[in-house]
């Protein structure tokens, strides 16, 4: 007879140790599902964990890991301050969409003019995007009382129509010969998040996704707003007690994570995107919910997170050109992690004993 | 611009039969919502029906057995969920959310094969005199049979809710656990079965799409139903017949956009297509204010030892 018993605290050690075997069991069960699809599984694996980091072509792949990571991250942390609190943000995905656009289009108005305030412009407008989606559920949870869930995810809907109005018709290449989607903001040097540093892949959104790591870091352990983002996740009634404020609690979480999320999309279009098209978004805002659980909240975690999930979009990428490999295991396989990911995590709150059967 | 070309009976058909995916999948989740579980993992559970049912009616040529495999497919993916949250004892938004992602990729990975394909037809109710009715006829008596499965399975869901024992004991698990167990009722064994059941309206619902909606597979193609059944619950404040009454409201909205898109209204097909959406969040608002019908414990965690 299996028992499960309730921890007085949670554990220090599986708290830290969940992702790394939650992982593992990835592995191990992307490693059956390969192999039933007919690929070799330790190749598979090995492709996707192995080959972008030490293989033959590292030298392209690595620029690529912060390149992928850093929107990750940027969404994660915002997500992970709601997601603390018990405020449940998952229209990410939206806010990047419409951060993007607020962005690109700025952007694009000022075209062909080239001065040096145009990027830093593009950049508040990208930001300011993503906070105004993310303020729409916010609004509403204060206001009426409405699910948060429910309208943010609605919102993404919304957003993707909306793109794809942008992308047709206002924002449309008026060069393009009639092809959809927007002038390649890449050639327009005022509007361009180019490399830093030529070849390292590092551009201005990775700066972001730092600084945003530690902004979070800071604002979790050092400051009164974090405690109470913390106290109200992990004791709601003493939170009351103490006199946090939760509709500011609400409003500021999802305008954050809103914001950070409409800058990662931002970064993306005017950077490795370059141009607003109907589906220039990948699911980045879906996939950053993954890397914050992965992360366990904690902004050091999301940043080892991201880039482990980045480094399966690359790998899958691999796999899919050397070994056939479908992009749709890819995601059945982040899908996995954040599966064993929960079902591990019964370990840090729980005790499994085994016990005789007894009368109770 | 030409709305005389839209005719009110075809369109009130129409609008059944968009409302259907949305209402199996609603009923399911009222069911598992009034045994104080939130399954957030809907969208993924009726995409994963959606490719077991057409997969499965394409390769036997039978839709019967597609909507039955669709249901068991759906159930299936549910005990993923179940073990997380009732056993694991995992937080029930994150696992829905993990559901409904794993079930998008899942179904894209076995749906590789089928895109581009035509199901088999399922067939439509002809009753001699009353399918040929003018009015009432295309409205009434000649739908696929699933349709009336739907309404049957509301009608079923409501008088097992308020009439029976089973009704009772789903409804004290919802409404306080604790007293529930110390009743002496498996509260586990009963949302458990509470899930599944719920998993299997929602594989139908997702069958419903691809087998005779669309009826076609794509990628993604239940396009957010999943979410908006969700918040179907909430607007019909957990009771049946109120979701089948929000169904048709948004099954309606669904219909008219698309015969205004097809009449050719000035206003831009992105702008319409998302009507369902927006009134959806606009129809939250107005209801939300009320929660009292809420089940006291939805969405908490059961522990016997607390």
């Amino acid at each position: 007879m299996i028992r499960v018993e309730k921890r007085p605290q949670p554990s220090q050690f599986w708290s830290a140790a969940t992702p790394v075997v939650a992982v593992l069991a990835t592995m191990v069960a992307g490693g059956l599902l390969f192999a039933v699809l007919g690929k070799d599984p330790l190749l598979a694996i090995k492709t996707i964990f192995w080959d972008p980091l030490f293989g033959e072509f590292s030298f392209y792949y690595r620029p690529q890991l912060l390149i992928k990571g850093a929107p990750l991250i940027l969404i994660a942390i915002g997500l992970s301050l709601g997601f603390r609190a018990g405020i449940w943000n998952i229209g990410a995905e939206g806010q990047y969409i419409i951060g993007a656009l607020v962005g690109a289009g700025i952007g694009l108005a000022f075209y062909p003019l080239e001065a040096w305030y145009i990027f830093p412009l593009m950049v508040l407008g990208g930001a300011f995007g993503g906070w105004a989606w993310g303020m729409i559920p916010a609004v509403l949870k204060v206001r009426f009382g409405t699910n948060e869930i429910l309208v943010s995810l609605m919102l993404v809907y919304v957003a993707e129509q909306f793109l794809a109005s942008m992308a047709l018709g206002l924002m449309r290449n008026p060069d393009g010969m009639g092809f959809p989607g927007s002038r390649n903001l890449q050639q327009y040097g005022s509007a361009y998040n180019a490399e830093l540093i030529a070849g390292s892949g590092m551009h201005w959104g990775v700066l972001s996704a730092f600084l945003a790591v530690i902004f979070a870091y800071i604002l979790l352990n050092r400051h009164m707003l974090g405690y109470h983002i913390r106290l109200t996740g992990e004791a709601p009634r003493a939170a009351r007690f103490a006199g946090v404020n939760p509709a500011r609690l609400i409003l500021f979480c999802l305008g954050t994570s809103g914001a950070l999320a409409g800058l990662a999309g931002l970064f993306e279009v005017a950077g490795p995107a370059g141009q607003v098209t109907i589906d220039f978004n990948v699911g980045y805002g879906f996939t950053a919910i993954i890397v914050a659980f992965l992360g366990r909240l904690h902004p050091i975690g999301i940043l080892l997170a991201g880039f482990l999930m980045a480094l399966t979009y690359i790998g899958g990428e691999i796999a899919q050109s050397q070994l056939g490999l479908p992009a749709a295991a890819i995601q059945v396989f982040q899908g996995m992690l954040l599966f064993f990911l929960l079902a591990f995590d019964l370990l840090t709150n729980f005790r499994i004993r085994l016990a005789r059967g007894e009368v109770a | 611009m030409d709305l005389s070309s839209i005719n009110p009976v075809l369109l009130v058909a129409s609008l059944m039969v968009a409302a259907t995916p949305i209402l199996l999948a609603a009923i399911g989740e009222l069911v598992v919502e009034k045994a104080g579980v939130l399954n957030l993992g809907v969208e993924g559970m009726m995409i994963t029906g959606a490719i077991c049912g057409f997969a499965l009616a394409v390769e036997t040529g039978s839709p019967l057995v597609g909507f039955v495999s669709a249901a068991i497919g759906g159930a299936l993916l549910s005990l993923l969920f179940v073990i997380l949250t009732q056993y694991a004892l995992a937080n029930q938004v994150a696992s829905g959310l993990a559901l409904t992602l794993f079930g998008l990729g899942f179904s894209a990975l076995l749906g590789q094969d089928y895109v581009g394909l035509k199901p088999p037809a399922t067939p439509r109710l002809d009753i001699p005199v009353l399918s040929d009715l003018p009015v009432v006829g295309p409205i009434l008596f000649s739908h696929d049979p699933v349709l009336y499965l739907g309404i049957a399975l509301t009608a079923a869901v409501w008088a097992v809710l308020k009439f029976t024992r089973v009704g009772l004991v789903l409804r004290a698990v919802g409404e306080n656990h604790d007293a529930a167990h110390a009743l002496g009722y498996k509260v586990v064994r009963i949302r458990v079965l509470a899930i599944m059941f719920g998993g299997a309206c929602a594989g139908l619902g997702g069958a419903y799409i691809s087998l005779i909606r669309v009826p076609q597979w794509t990628e993604g193609m239940t396009a957010g139903v999943g979410w908006i059944a969700l918040a179907l619950v909430v607007f019909a404040s957990w009771k049946p017949w109120r979701a089948l009454l929000g169904a048709y409201l948004f099954g309606g909205v669904t219909v008219m956009q698309l015969n205004l898109q097809a009449a050719g209204v000035a206003i831009p097909v992105e702008y319409l297509a998302m009507s369902p959406y927006l009134i959806t969040i606009v129809v939250l608002v107005i209801l939300s204010a009320d929660k009292s019908s809420a089940p006291a414990s939805l969405g908490r965690i059961f522990h016997a030892s607390n």
